[in-house]
């Protein structure tokens, strides 16, 4: 702010342009929206790693990391459909109905490992393609689309599968690659890990980089501006919410690899924590402002508190307690981020 | 055909072929009569002033011309050819840019990002091309120059999110984006409502320097004072129609508006004769 001179300026204005700290803490948070999160997860790790100093072992980060990978993955698509001011309750439900349709078509009907791959990753892209198609032509709320999507495509899980798990034993080695453990320096990934952050890697290229990924901020941003500017919307929305779908798809085949089966009962708890994560990652619920890598520190967060707290003997109750706390605190400063000083 | 629809022109214009011309346009919202077959003629190096009461179809005339509504009937002419806008779109790639009262700006997004939304630049060669990757230097090189050949280089930083401006310099984003685009037309709508003395000079000013570069410009404003200030000629809206075209030579502003409110006639009044 030190290139403020230029113009004649008067005694008052210069009063009104001095800022108090807080000012300042407010200008920086809001232009860097990532910061946030970051300073929370640095904090939230020197607190629980002093509380028990097994917290920084390798071989426990390395555990957090590999909790982390599903939701975080989740986190990407869900941070898509977000920033366009949307929100995607069916996420969890999309990825464990693609996992089904993966491991079983390999199971039941012996297609082989990469035809069942294939045809989970275009699955799961059409089951995102369906909210798009809901929100663009029909013009329904994100909310509600995937509010009935999440029902939707639970049952379907249900019906395929009949309620029984598909065993890892029966799934082709490929679909269970994401499995595979990986050793970097001291810590043990796995592969599916590093395909959740390459998918952090790729969203944030796209996001930052290409025509499409400034328009999904735009569009959610302000829509109506987006249109004058000749940003054609409907096509916008419906291929983030196709992009997303792809993202669970490609979370499903990370899941397979970690439970080692497929499961139509496993993550439950998906859809709300992929909200979680994006929202403790400093994006906005209102769209248009957040970004891709705030996601991954929030689901981070989330992992580390989990974790840290068990490591620390603190009943899984409190755990969850505080993940609530964090959740709205992380709203509750990004409703005071962006109102703007202008 | 120009003759008959022309209902003053004045010396300058003579037989000269306007740039934009509507014929009859008519636009209806339910039982809400928006436009009432209104005739609309621009010319080359012009500032034209459209003015009158509210509901008297200025917005929505304007809607029509830069493709945001597509009128119920009548014709546009771009130099002469019919045309049809279905979209904003179709106007920017005619050369006609606007700047609406809302702005249309994305407040989250940086000032270049504004500037450059929906025609972003990409990197040459194969990172453009293959890799899709946007050249934001470039963008935010041209975003920086744009701005100061309109005298509007006093903002901090091209990368502030336009939220953290001032009206005055939201506005004047939104008149560079359109006069860094605008190859044939600029239409200006109610561009110094919100603005305070100082910068309603500065827009007026960017207006009449847009005029000498060539582009002619179509300002809807409610301020008689600016109106006559920088207008050419000044056409008059009354209940969903073109009433008359006036130049601020041969009217005095309550001339205007007393033919905008219907207390005088604009045929009969000193235009005319």
């Amino acid at each position: 702010m030190s290139d403020v001179q230029a113009t004649t300026v008067d005694p008052a204005e210069r009063l009104l342009q001095r800022m108090t700290p807080v000012q300042r803490v407010h200008a920086i948070l809001h232009r860097y929206p990532a910061l946030s999160p970051a300073v929370v997860l640095v904090l939230a790790a020197v607190v629980l790693g002093s509380l028990n100093n097994r917290f920084f072992l390798p071989s426990n980060l390395s555990l957090v990391a590999q909790q982390v990978a599903v939701v975080g993955g989740l986190a990407v698509g869900q941070t898509l459909i977000i920033l366009t001011a949307g929100i995607d309750l069916s996420v969890g439900a999309i990825m464990v109905f693609t996992s089904i349709v993966m491991a079983g078509s390999a199971a039941n009907f012996g297609v082989p490992g990469p035809l069942a791959l294939v045809l989970g990753l275009l699955v799961g892209t059409l089951a995102g393609g369906l909210n798009g198609l809901l929100v663009t032509r029909l013009r329904l709320p994100p909310f509600i689309v995937t509010l009935g999507t999440l029902n939707i495509f639970t049952a379907l899980t249900l019906l395929v599968s009949n309620g029984a798990s598909i065993q890892g034993k029966d799934i082709p080695d490929l679909l269970q690659w994401t499995g595979l453990p990986i050793a970097i320096g001291p810590f043990r990934l796995t592969t599916g890990v590093l395909l959740m952050l390459a998918m952090y890697v790729i969203a944030t290229y796209i996001l930052r980089n290409t025509a499409f990924g400034r328009h999904i901020y735009a569009v959610g941003d302000d829509r109506e501006a987006a249109r004058l500017a000749g940003i054609a919307v409907n096509r916008i929305l419906l291929s983030a919410y196709l992009a997303a779908g792809f993202i669970f798809a490609v979370t499903a085949w990370i899941l397979i690899g970690r439970v080692g089966a497929a499961s139509p009962n496993a993550a439950t708890d998906a859809n709300l924590d992929s909200i979680t994560a994006v929202v403790i990652g400093g994006t906005s619920l209102f769209g248009g402002r957040g970004l891709i890598v705030g996601s991954l520190l929030g689901a981070l967060i989330v992992g580390v508190f989990r974790n840290g707290l068990a490591l620390a003997g603190v009943d899984v109750l409190y755990q969850t307690l505080v993940v609530g706390v964090l959740v709205i605190v992380a709203v509750a400063t990004d409703q005071w981020i962006r109102r703007v000083r202008a | 055909m120009t003759a008959d629809v022309a209902p003053a022109p004045t010396a300058v214009e003579g037989s000269r072929q306007p740039i934009i011309e509507a014929r009859g346009l008519i636009k209806t919202f339910g039982r809400v009569v928006g436009l009432d077959g209104t005739d609309f003629e621009l010319y080359p190096g012009e500032v034209l002033a459209v003015i009158g009461d509210n509901g008297a179809g200025k917005s929505t005339l304007i809607k029509c011309l830069s493709g945001a509504m597509v009128a119920d009937a009548g014709e546009i002419l771009i130099e002469g050819q019919e045309t049809v806008f279905r979209r904003p779109q179709d106007a920017r790639a005619a050369g006609i840019e606007t700047v609406y009262q809302s702005l249309a700006v994305a407040p989250a997004l940086d000032i270049a990002s504004n500037m450059f939304l929906g025609r972003e630049l990409r990197r040459p060669g194969p990172l453009g091309s293959i890799l899709r990757m946007l050249d934001h230097g470039r963008m935010r090189s041209m975003a920086r120059k744009q701005l100061q050949d309109l005298g509007i280089g006093t903002l901090q930083s091209i990368t502030q999110a336009v939220e953290t401006l001032s009206g005055g310099q939201r506005q004047a984003v939104a008149v560079a984006r359109a006069a860094a685009f605008g190859s044939k037309v600029i239409i200006l709508d109610e561009p110094t409502a919100a603005l305070g003395v100082r910068e309603t000079g500065q827009v007026l000013k960017l207006i009449r320097d847009l005029r000498d570069r060539g582009l002619p410009v179509i300002l809807i404003s409610h301020n008689m004072p600016n109106v006559f200030e920088v207008a050419d000629r000044i056409h008059i809206q009354r209940l969903g129609r073109r009433v008359a075209v006036v130049t601020p030579t041969t009217h005095t502003p309550s001339d205007a508006v007393a033919i905008m409110t219907g207390a005088m006639d604009g045929a009969t009044g000193p235009a005319a004769a």
